[in-house]
């Protein structure tokens, strides 16, 4: 199994009473609610638990970005990359991850890419969004030609880290005189890709393609089988057989001392108000272009409230499908072996405190995390043959007929 | 003047390689209406009253209304090329063009691009232009229906076009057509930066119309048009928003009917 820690970076010292007044924590919520002294707080405070996910044994920390928003303070992943680059020594720095439709020089994304490769010692992996759409809106991109953006900037940029300079790229979206960065990744053929997801079946059927593992965020059980279906369906189309090798989730869990305690900080998980995106207006988060033309129906009724957000569900809707999870490690442990044994997947994100879970107990619970559960389900993982990519030795992608482990390069071999 | 009501056939003319819906009523002198962003609902009185002294046409823009989605199209200049396409196709000459709100920037631009070939334009509410002071009203951060409200000064003439709660269906068109507008005009959004430069050689007469109440495209903008056309003049039509002809059919109607004939 490959576990790794995940924090939102809320930015929990916005007035919540100001989102709700305003009726959409997200866009066009004014950012004079961003206090900078909170924010210089809460980033150190971030790193700190980081760094404390690493020493208590997680494989991998897990970053991601949004912008415009107090749920996620990160605006760019590859900051806090760079960052983990240096100030850790063991953990995969995995990046669920860069919205790739909001480049406009994809080529720049690709040296990002492989300097924090290559700082990390061959620590990255390198997941692509198609970004949120407020994050569209956000940064002025056309939403209609997000899902292209997205494709192009794709091969583009598996193309400069693994085809020798100089080339011309003349696509649909991006045109370049000159490709020939000077920054490649260190890991070969190149970084895992591995792609998140809550929503959209062209993004699994996308990544089933590829052979690149799925990472689905949050989903109930149920919900998730349905994925491995559709995922396992392609995979076989392409040619090879889906299993936890390619099969990752995203689970909110928070564990404390006591069931009273955990239960308290876990209610901080709706405390963005909305769906776990926050509090958004539906035109936003999906402008016309942005999603699938087959669900044109379901969202204009959605965008003029007369159907029910999909995704907000209540807390004790979400505990009941384990789509929140929280209590001692003892009480989480059989609710987590069930999320293994039901949908299988070999790589397990922990989003383990939201909101104004203070820093203290996010340090508790990823300490009980790192000594109770990891080990567990370590073991878990072994009895229900659930090997992570790297454990699997899996291809990189639909263009290997083998893992990287069988290629290292010298250089590889001698950092390890 | 004749009180009969015009007789409307949709033809599928194939141009660029699309197949286009165009309207087709009434009897007289060519005209070419080009619709709004939120695309052409049917049976607007306004197209009744142009159709009593012209032959009317009015083309489906390609990708709105159900009309084929052209994937290349890239901007508001394509579609004004499509039209210029479309009336050498039909041998259609001495077009004058009646360009509605986001139709206004096409028929703008068509005017540009083709400086002598128009008898008369008409532009109601335009786009195309960056305004000085103010700005255009962004569809993108609004529900359709927001959006579509926005442009009425009254509240009763939406709800009588559309229904106070307009349908799934329609709102779906609107999403559909909202989609379009943002392949071709989302950024700059809902204007371009040469056209203001370009419109020194229109030789037709122009009329700029614009609502008093317009929330959507300053006034400023109608006041920008009329100074760059040569032979321009604005006439502002009290009690109405953007969708000028939809709220004041018959003062609109007048005013171009009477602009257009006029020797």
């Amino acid at each position: 199994m490959h576990l790794m820690y995940f924090t939102e970076q809320p930015m929990s010292a916005y007035p919540e009473d100001a989102g709700l007044d305003f009726g959409a924590t997200a866009l066009m919520f004014s950012n004079r609610h961003f206090d900078p002294v909170a924010g210089s707080r809460l980033y150190n405070e971030y790193l700190e638990h980081y760094r404390l996910a690493e020493d208590v044994g997680f494989d991998g920390i897990m970053l991601n970005e949004h912008h415009n928003a107090p749920f996620c303070m990160q605006a760019k992943c590859n900051v806090f990359a760079s960052i983990l680059a240096a100030v850790t020594k063991r953990v995969k720095i995995v990046l669920l991850g860069n919205p790739l439709p909001l480049a406009d020089n994809p080529v720049r994304l690709a040296e990002e890419l492989a300097m924090i490769d290559m700082i990390s010692g061959g620590r990255l992996v390198s997941g692509f969004v198609r970004g949120g759409g407020q994050e569209q809106l956000a940064t002025g991109v056309n939403p209609a030609y997000n899902r292209e953006r997205f494709e192009e900037a794709h091969e583009l940029i598996v193309r400069a880290w693994t085809d020798t300079g100089p080339f011309r790229w003349e696509g649909t979206h991006y045109q370049h005189r000159v490709v020939n960065p000077w920054a490649i990744p260190l890991q070969k053929p190149h970084p895992r890709v591995w792609i998140p997801g809550v929503l959209s079946k062209e993004t699994i059927i996308w990544a089933a393609r590829q052979r690149y593992p799925y990472i689905a965020l949050s989903t109930a059980i149920d919900a998730t089988k349905k994925i491995w279906q559709l995922y396992d369906s392609v995979a076989a189309e392409a040619g090879y057989t889906g299993g936890p090798e390619n099969r990752g989730y995203l689970q909110r869990c928070h564990v404390a001392e006591t069931e009273e305690k955990a239960m308290e900080n876990a209610r901080q998980f709706m405390w963005m108000q909305g769906e776990f995106t926050g509090l958004a207006h539906p035109v936003w988060s999906s402008p016309s272009g942005y999603f699938s033309p087959s669900n044109r129906r379901a969202f204009v009724e959605f965008a003029v409230g007369r159907r029910a957000n999909p995704r907000a569900a209540a807390l004790e809707d979400q505990l009941r499908d384990q789509q929140i999870i929280a209590g001692t490690p003892k009480t989480v442990l059989p609710k987590l072996r069930r999320l293994l044994e039901e949908t299988r997947p070999s790589i397990l994100g922990f989003w383990a405190s939201d909101g104004f879970v203070s820093s203290a107990d996010t340090m508790t619970c990823i300490r009980l995390l790192g000594q109770e559960v990891l080990p567990a389900l370590r073991e878990m993982g072994k009895e229900l043959g659930l090997a992570s990519p790297f454990e699997a030795n899996a291809p990189v992608s639909i263009k290997y007929a083998e893992g990287p482990g069988a290629r290292r390069t010298p250089q590889q071999a001698a950092l390890r | 003047m004749s009180t009969t009501e015009a007789t409307w056939t949709t033809e599928s003319v194939r141009v660029a390689g699309q197949a286009l819906p165009v309207l087709k009523g009434g009897a007289g002198d060519p005209l070419l209406v080009l619709h709004h962003d939120i695309g052409s609902p049917a049976g607007l009185p306004f197209y009744d009253a142009l159709a009593r002294h012209f032959t009317v046409y009015v083309p489906s823009h390609p990708g709105y209304d159900g009309s084929e989605r052209p994937e290349w199209m890239r901007s508001v200049r394509d579609v004004a090329v499509v039209y210029q396409w479309l009336l050498a196709d039909r041998g259609l000459s001495g077009v004058s063009l009646v360009g509605l709100g986001f139709g206004g920037w096409i028929a703008a631009e068509m005017a540009a691009m083709s400086p002598g070939a128009f008898r008369r334009l008409v532009l109601v509410g335009a786009m195309g232009i960056k305004p000085a002071a103010g700005e255009i009203l962004d569809q993108a951060l609004m529900s359709y229906v927001d959006y579509v409200r926005a442009g009425f000064e009254d509240a009763g003439a939406f709800d009588r076009l559309f229904g106070a709660e307009p349908p799934t269906s329609l709102l779906e068109q609107w999403d559909l057509n909202r989609e379009m507008t943002f392949r071709i005009a989302w950024k700059p959004y809902m204007y371009s930066q040469t056209l203001p430069h370009l419109l020194g050689g229109v030789q037709a007469r122009a009329l700029v119309v614009w609502g008093r109440r317009d929330r959507i495209v300053p006034i400023e903008c109608g006041e920008r048009y009329a100074r760059v056309l040569p032979r321009a003049r604005l006439a502002v039509v009290e009690g109405a928003g953007h969708f000028v002809e939809m709220e004041q059919p018959d003062v609109v109607g007048k005013l171009v009917t009477e602009f257009v004939t006029a020797s």
